[in-house]
């Protein structure tokens, strides 16, 4: 960590964007995390993303339980919102949150422990009713804030800092992030952020629950030979499926490609996810192909990245429930209690 | 782009733009950070042997480096350098113990420095050291030259005059010869000296070539000249109403020193527009302070007198053309002509080279401007014994000049008199050293001051102008030098870049205030220029580039607003990016006897 501030000077020709804010303006306080954390780095590409997006900070929330990833929101946007919860409640804090005021975008950082461990069931339960929200796992394999135990994340056969080999399976968030029904689902790298800032603003703008493992290199405790989530390892094994270019509503299209190797994915809000395919024989609309290319890589030893999952017509958790189209919580006393008269018409109406 | 060697001197000393741009190349930062720590003495000492009149550059320097600050290029306004500069001249202690002893041994050389201004003393500081014998000729009372004569007192005191002549002329090893203006080359040269250092200056200013001139002689003044009478006191006071014409900083100290001795409505006048004024801006902004105004487009057409008495005089209007390439005309503009009363008209419109007492037949050759023909990097003249410097050797420059002349010259003729073929030059002295102490801990102040440039406390002008001896300018007290020197951005201290080390975590580039590095594929440097983090628009600032990653992308750093805050450094985990302080100092004459260390 780093005891000064980042010095507030910054290039004299720093853009500015749609709403007047420099990507400056979407900074936070200065990590304290380990130099060359993995989750620096996603930091950054939240920052971008939000910046390049025009986000006004103060409409996002962001949300966090604990460990390493969840002290990340300290360190972007600090004109947002902010909710560090119990460890892996995150995602009931968020579904609440959300429920209360559907008007903020929302941001869930979480960590491999967090999500894959003590919150598993609240990781599930939030992806599957569909929660509009972007969820973020900053995934390095380890329990680092303890010294580097392997985490429910950690490949079968990797070795820790001081030999041990583990001997469980993994959990894959992002395949079961696919088969809890998740709307979006991509996956990542830290060190990779031309493929990370666009999904992570493609997943900003799904309407409905976006879901991103991130893998992001632990270097104080798994950054090593035989470890499976190296800057090393992720590199010489990443298989990236596609290119993303998101395109805003009404944005000029100019770039053009060969036919068949590109794939528009047109969102509910108009946007348009332009994927750039590396791969064929996945279509990132299909579900069922989605679970098994994610199946077929892991076996072949490869990390699939990129958008693997995205459903154009989701239906976030409010338009299932029938909730009026205002925020519940800027519903005034005569909205949420109508009457006498008003509950007598319900009663009769159950008779 | 080919990477990067950082073993050439010259790369990370263009990162130092201060010191790059100053020609006596002053390790800047390194005493401003002296400055800060109090240690103003040891500040003095670094300026000293760069440039051997700290207390007098510090008030008059024409400061090329606060133009080339890298903190003007992220802030509005640069450091302070000059001024920082006289606060350790200001605050030092004793210091004359620390100058390199002058031996009693002489080495039988003798050496003639004609005139004893700036470059000359600047040689016979460099040379007595070495067991040289110097002999300095000027035809004044006091040695100074320009510094003593035409800089006003009220920016230049003389009792700091005479403390640094004297650390230069009175140590020991050199024969001053004031009250003798050297009339022959030839009879100097006839004296039998090993080698003849010309630094007798420019010391004629252009004449007004105008009607009416002659007739008023009496009220119409050179002003180098006018401005050395008044430096001796031969001259008390001038009319009410005074025109000065020219636009440099001569036309400057000429006006606000008329305002001294009576003149209570003095104008400068201007051929060319007050942006393009060679007077560096301060020097227009103190001289307006003292309710000077600046008329400008005017170019003189007749000098009006009643039999011979000056009454006044008369500009024709002009305006500003520009050709297809650029060059500049001042055409009339057809206006009405400007007449302008006065009593008396200062001429500050340039200042020429003049060598009556050089022989045409004495062997040094001189181009068609009047200029000796030199080695612009030797300085040594057709005849191999005589050197030159200052404004001398290629026309009116700055004392600043002069200083580097001298350093070059004294280089020069150390290596004539042994034997030494002068192109050989010495290379400069060199250090570079991590600056890390411990995790996140640096040698030195690496937090950047938000601090806009502190103002220089100046007397009240009211006060000013009633004595002509008068300080303007307080200088800073300790406080506010010691917040001045917090805005340095330590441009010394490098960012060194190891690729072996680097794990491509990109948390340099996150962290970076100015978005300075970027790593990507590496490309010609038009290209690579625009496609960085930040496009990098500065062609005059160099792109850092090491290649050798694992991923086979290249590092680029853009040295342009880099804030040298160590950022990158702290966050880097594996020490590929270290923080190293980069010390040059240029060559001196052999066996350094006049370097720091």
């Amino acid at each position: 960590m780093s005891y000064l501030p980042k010095p507030k000077l910054h290039h004299p020709k720093l853009p500015t964007n749609a709403i007047g804010l420099t990507r400056r303006d979407y900074e936070g306080a200065i990590s304290t995390l380990c130099a060359g954390c993995g989750h620096d780095s996603i930091s950054a590409a939240i920052i971008q993303a939000c910046f390049n997006l025009s986000l006004p900070p103060h409409r996002v929330a962001k949300l966090s339980g604990i460990g390493c990833s969840s002290k990340t929101p300290t360190y972007f946007l600090g004109a947002a919102h902010g909710f560090n919860s119990v460890h892996g409640r995150m995602p009931s804090v968020l579904t609440g949150a959300y429920l209360a005021n559907r008007d903020l975008i929302y941001l869930g950082v979480s960590g491999d422990g967090d999500s894959a461990s003590i919150g598993f069931g609240q990781f599930a339960h939030s992806i599957r009713r569909g929660v509009n929200m972007t969820y973020i796992v900053e995934n390095n394999g380890v329990y680092g804030l303890t010294k580097g135990q392997f985490s429910a994340t950690s490949d079968k056969g990797s070795v820790a800092k001081k030999g041990n080999v583990n001997t469980d399976q993994p959990i894959d968030l992002a395949a079961i992030a696919v088969q809890l029904g998740a709307t979006f689902v991509a996956r990542s790298f830290s060190g990779d952020k031309e493929q990370l800032v666009p999904l992570i603003e493609a997943a900003l703008l799904h309407e409905g629950s976006a879901f991103i493992d991130v893998l992001s290199p632990c270097v104080a405790f798994n950054n090593h030979p035989g470890s499976t989530k190296s800057y090393d390892y992720v590199r010489e094994h990443n298989d990236a499926l596609n290119r993303l270019d998101v395109m805003l509503p009404r944005q000029e299209i100019t770039a053009s490609y060969a036919p068949g190797a590109l794939t528009e994915v047109v969102q509910h809000d108009g946007t348009i996810l332009r994927l750039r395919k590396l791969h064929d024989g996945h279509d990132p609309t299909d579900r069922a192909s989605a679970m098994h290319y994610l199946m077929e890589r892991k076996a072949a030893g490869e990390i699939v990245t990129g958008l693997i999952y995205v459903e154009p017509e989701a239906k976030p958790l409010h338009q299932n429930l029938g909730t009026v189209a205002a925020a519940l919580n800027s519903l005034g006393d005569a909205d949420l209690c109508p009457g006498v008269d008003a509950l007598e018409r319900i009663n009769a109406s159950l008779r | 782009m080919k990477p990067t060697d950082i073993s050439s001197p010259d790369y990370f000393h263009k990162v130092v733009d201060c010191q790059w741009a100053c020609p006596a190349h002053t390790p800047v930062p390194e005493y401003i950070r002296l400055i800060a720590a109090g240690r103003y003495s040891d500040a003095y000492m670094v300026n000293w042997h760069s440039n051997v009149f700290p207390g007098i550059l510090g008030r008059t320097c024409d400061r090329p480096c606060e133009p080339a600050c890298r903190r003007g290029r992220v802030e509005e306004e640069p450091v302070a350098i000059c001024r920082l500069k006289r606060v350790a001249a200001d605050n030092k202690g004793e210091v004359l113990s620390r100058m390199p002893e002058i031996p009693s041994e002489r080495n039988g050389k003798r050496i003639a420095c004609v005139g004893a201004g700036p470059a000359s003393m600047t040689v016979a500081r460099d040379l007595a050291p070495l067991g040289y014998e110097i002999h300095v000729f000027d035809g004044a009372a006091k040695p100074g030259g320009f510094i003593r004569q035409q800089i006003p007192r009220f920016r230049l005191p003389e009792e700091v005059i005479d403390e640094e002549c004297g650390f230069a002329l009175d140590r020991g090893g050199v024969v001053s010869h004031m009250n003798r203006r050297v009339d022959s080359l030839k009879a100097l040269l006839a004296e039998g000296y090993d080698a003849v250092f010309v630094g007798s200056g420019a010391p004629r200013g252009r004449e007004l070539d105008v009607p009416g001139r002659k007739e008023a002689a009496a009220n119409i003044h050179l002003g180098i000249d006018w401005l050395a009478s008044v430096s001796f006191g031969h001259v008390k006071s001038i009319g009410k109403r005074v025109i000065v014409l020219g636009g440099g900083n001569t036309a400057m100290d000429c006006c606000r020193s008329a305002r001294r001795l009576g003149g209570e409505e003095v104008k400068v006048v201007v051929r060319s527009g007050f942006e393009e004024m060679k007077a560096s801006p301060w020097e227009k902004e103190d001289a307006m302070h003292e309710g000077i105004p600046i008329l400008n487009f005017l170019v003189p057409k007749e000098v009006l007198h009643d039999n011979g008495r000056l009454t006044g005089m008369v500009f024709e209007k002009v305006a500003a053309q520009y050709d297809e390439k650029g060059r500049r005309s001042l055409l009339p503009t057809g206006e009405p002509d400007v007449t302008i009363e006065c009593d008396d008209v200062l001429v500050a419109i340039g200042q020429e080279n003049a060598f009556p007492w050089i022989e045409r037949d004495a062997g040094i050759e001189f181009d068609r401007w009047g200029l000796p023909k030199l080695d612009t990097e030797t300085l040594q003249s057709t005849d191999p014994r005589v050197f030159f410097g200052g404004d001398a050797a290629f026309g009116p420059k700055n004392i600043i000049w002069a200083v580097a002349h001298g350093h070059q010259a004294a280089v020069s003729i150390d290596l004539f008199c042994k034997g030494e073929d002068v192109k050989v030059r010495p290379a400069p002295d060199v250090r570079i050293a991590s600056q890390k102490m411990g995790i996140h801990e640096w040698a030195y102040d690496n937090a950047v001051s938000l601090d806009l440039r502190y103002k220089v406390p100046q007397l009240p002008a009211e006060k000013a102008l009633r004595d002509i001896t008068a300080e303007v300018e307080l200088g800073y007290d300790r406080e506010m030098a010691y917040l001045e020197t917090q805005r340095c951005l330590n441009c010394d201290v490098q960012t060194v870049f190891t690729a072996k080390a680097c794990i491509e975590c990109d948390a340099c580039v996150d962290i970076c205030p100015t978005d300075c590095i970027t790593f990507t594929e590496n490309g010609e440097e038009e290209e690579l220029r625009t496609r960085l983090k930040a496009p990098a628009v500065n062609t005059y600032q160099d792109l850092y580039v090491q290649d050798g990653l694992k991923t086979g992308r290249v590092m680029v750093k853009d040295e342009d607003v880099c804030l040298h805050c160590g950022m990158c450094a702290e966050r880097c985990p594996t020490g590929a990016w270290d923080m190293q302080k980069f010390l040059l100092e240029t060559a001196k004459p052999k066996a350094h006897a006049c370097h720091s260390r």
